[in-house]
């Protein structure tokens, strides 16, 4: 297109000109913005506490150390935490697409009468719930107090938001005469789910499991409210023990007291080093999974 | 309408219900699916709802989720009276109405500004960036906040000391607010564009057309074109941020909290958690929680309607 090309050379003011400076100088100063700190825990994880502690350490690791990860590594609190996030967050993924998929389906469907309804009946619970100590009360009652069966059956076992993603992309992605076809065929809405419309989505499957994956890993809220026995702790309350507790070393010490300034480098140190343990395997699939998180996102956004 | 429809299957006249079996018969398939999904929202979350009586019982230990006898509104006095009351409320307030004032309008800045980048690699490198914090859990944002801004160790502590910064940020009073909302900026700024970006990305071509061959510059076309097309997702988005705003902060809150900072930093829910799980108060605990509810219910009616008045936007 000749002309519009023509158009836009002939009408570059220098306003336009400022104005695209500007833009570049901000993008560059946002992207290190955001940039700079995670580039920093990985140079500071590496690098000797004390270069580290009187900030010489900027741009480039110095003085190289792993004292940090050895003492991660040698640490059986972390490993606990890490193994039980690894099992509730697998287990749970499963048991929150188990539910929301085929209730996405149903939900997708034009025909099914209570749909409206029950619409309204999963989106109210977004904007209003019980609260706390309701739930925590419900949690007792149930005797759930203390299970690993918590971090799997909570109020946030069915995503409203991930249950709307779903249904929008049955609805935009299902041809209608599709069914139709299959049930001239004597099809029932349980294999054409099972046979014709799981195939067809793995799309929006990948994008709601990584969803409830990336929020399980993340999740502090339940351990901290349901859970006391610390064998059944999952990562990121062993983490906040670590980082903000400042309990860094499992004999105890470390927490400044006597030590002073020298188990202070150290500790910190351990804290910049748990920080990349903890985070790894969501900062490893990140890159390969990006597309697919914003998909998510523009999938929602469809019907507003 | 929906509730409407709802009640009105199961109410039909006899002469009718023969098509309701058929319809559940042709259906039933499509309940049992749904069925599992209805089962865990009522009790994970239509419970819970119900056992908001508890705020209005006396706790007791046999009588469980909704408690024992009833105490009409005593805890509701007993908090309203405490030297607390006032702390509680305005710091609940203060900290969600900046996380809304700054917070909101800095992803459609973003959006904005990312979709005037022409060269595709760039935009993309910086869009992955910028996506990323939102990954990263709660603990490790405020573990790396610590770290970073400790004032003899961080590197940020150690650079604001220079520009003249004294103190211990992380146990200051005036600070908390400012690092609250700036680091949760930080965190989430890149993410909560995307969807403005869809939005600028579905804006009619011939609108920039026209708007050009009227003379209009870069920023006049952003002023002109790009925000008035981008208003409904804007209105829709603040509307549902204003319900979940009270919400989401406690872990960060909570995390963030020292002894030092508290002042500003206790808000409704960190003190029902400390008096209800911690100690063990669960009626006065939920009825203080209640007031959260009702903030967050009046703050998402009072944007609603305003909303509806102004652009006829609105939820419901």
């Amino acid at each position: 297109m000749p002309s519009i090309t023509m158009n836009r050379i002939r009408n570059k003011k220098p306003t336009d000109l400022l104005f695209d400076v500007t833009i570049v100088a901000i993008c560059i100063l946002m992207f290190f913005i955001v940039a700079y700190p995670l580039y920093f825990i990985v140079i500071a994880s590496i690098s000797d506490p004390t270069y580290v502690s009187t900030g010489k350490v900027l741009f480039l690791p110095k003085g190289f150390s792993l004292f940090g990860y050895e003492q991660i590594f040698g640490d059986s609190r972390v490993w606990i935490g890490y193994r039980n996030t690894l099992f509730y967050a697998l287990f749970g993924t499963l048991i929150n697409l188990l539910l929301t998929l085929p209730a996405a389906y149903v939900l997708s469907r034009h025909e099914f009468k209570a749909r409206r309804f029950l619409m309204f009946f999963f989106i109210f619970t977004m904007f209003f719930n019980g609260g706390l100590i309701p739930t925590y009360m419900l949690m007792r009652d149930l005797s759930l107090l203390d299970t690993p069966w918590v971090f799997i059956f909570n109020p946030l076992t069915v995503n409203v938001f991930n249950l709307i993603i779903t249904r929008t992309f049955f609805e935009n992605n299902i041809p209608h005469e599709m069914f139709e076809a299959a049930t001239m065929d004597g099809c029932s809405h349980f294999k054409f789910f099972s046979t014709i419309v799981l195939p067809l989505s793995k799309a929006v499957t990948a994008v709601i499991g990584l969803y409830y994956l990336v929020w399980h890993w993340n999740d502090f809220f339940t351990g901290l409210i349901y859970i006391r026995d610390y064998n059944l702790q999952p990562l990121q309350i062993v983490l906040r023990d670590i980082l903000l507790s400042n309990q860094v070393f499992a004999e105890g010490a470390g927490s400044g007291g006597t030590g002073g300034g020298y188990a202070q480098r150290y500790a910190d140190q351990v804290k910049y080093g748990v920080i990349i343990v903890s985070s790894l395997p969501v900062l490893v699939l990140y890159p390969f999974i990006q597309k697919y998180f914003e998909k998510g996102v523009l999938i929602g956004s469809v019907k507003g | 309408m929906a509730l409407i429809q709802g009640t009105n299957t199961e109410t039909l006249p006899k002469a009718k219900k023969a098509t309701v079996i058929n319809t559940l018969k042709r259906d039933y398939q499509l309940w049992l699916m749904i069925l599992p999904a209805i089962i865990c929202v009522i009790i994970f979350n239509y419970i819970p709802m119900y056992g908001i009586q508890l705020a209005f019982r006396e706790y007791d230990f046999t009588a469980g989720l909704t408690g024992g006898d009833w105490a009409g509104f005593k805890y509701f006095a007993q908090f309203i009276n405490s030297h607390l009351f006032w702390d509680l409320i305005r710091n609940t307030l203060l900290i969600s109405i900046t996380t809304i004032v700054v917070g909101f309008p800095a992803p459609i800045a973003l959006a904005l500004l990312v979709n005037q980048i022409r060269w595709k690699r760039g935009k993309r490198i910086l869009q992955t960036t910028v996506y990323l914090p939102h990954f990263i859990s709660i603990v490790v944002l405020v573990g790396l906040l610590n770290v970073m801004l400790s004032p003899n160790t961080g590197v940020l502590g150690l650079l604001l000391a220079k520009l003249g910064v004294e103190g211990n940020l992380l146990a200051s009073v005036n600070a908390f607010v400012p690092i609250y909302v700036l680091s949760d900026v930080w965190q989430h700024v890149g993410w909560n564009s995307i969807i403005y970006l869809a939005a600028l990305a579905a804006v009619d071509p011939q609108l920039y057309d026209a708007a050009k061959i009227d003379g209009a510059n870069k920023w006049q076309i952003i002023r002109n074109v790009e925000i008035p097309a981008i208003i409904p997702t804007i209105i829709i988005l603040l509307i549902l941020n204003m319900g979940t705003v009270i919400s989401t902060g406690f872990e960060k809150i909570f995390l963030m909290q020292n002894s030092l900072n508290l002042p500003i930093s206790e808000v409704i829910e960190t003190y029902v958690y400390k008096t209800g799980i911690v100690s063990n108060q669960f009626s006065y605990a939920a009825a203080i929680g209640l007031f959260n509810t009702f903030i967050n219910f009046m703050m998402l009616v009072i944007v609603n309607t305003i909303a509806k008045k102004v652009a006829r936007i609105s939820l419901w």
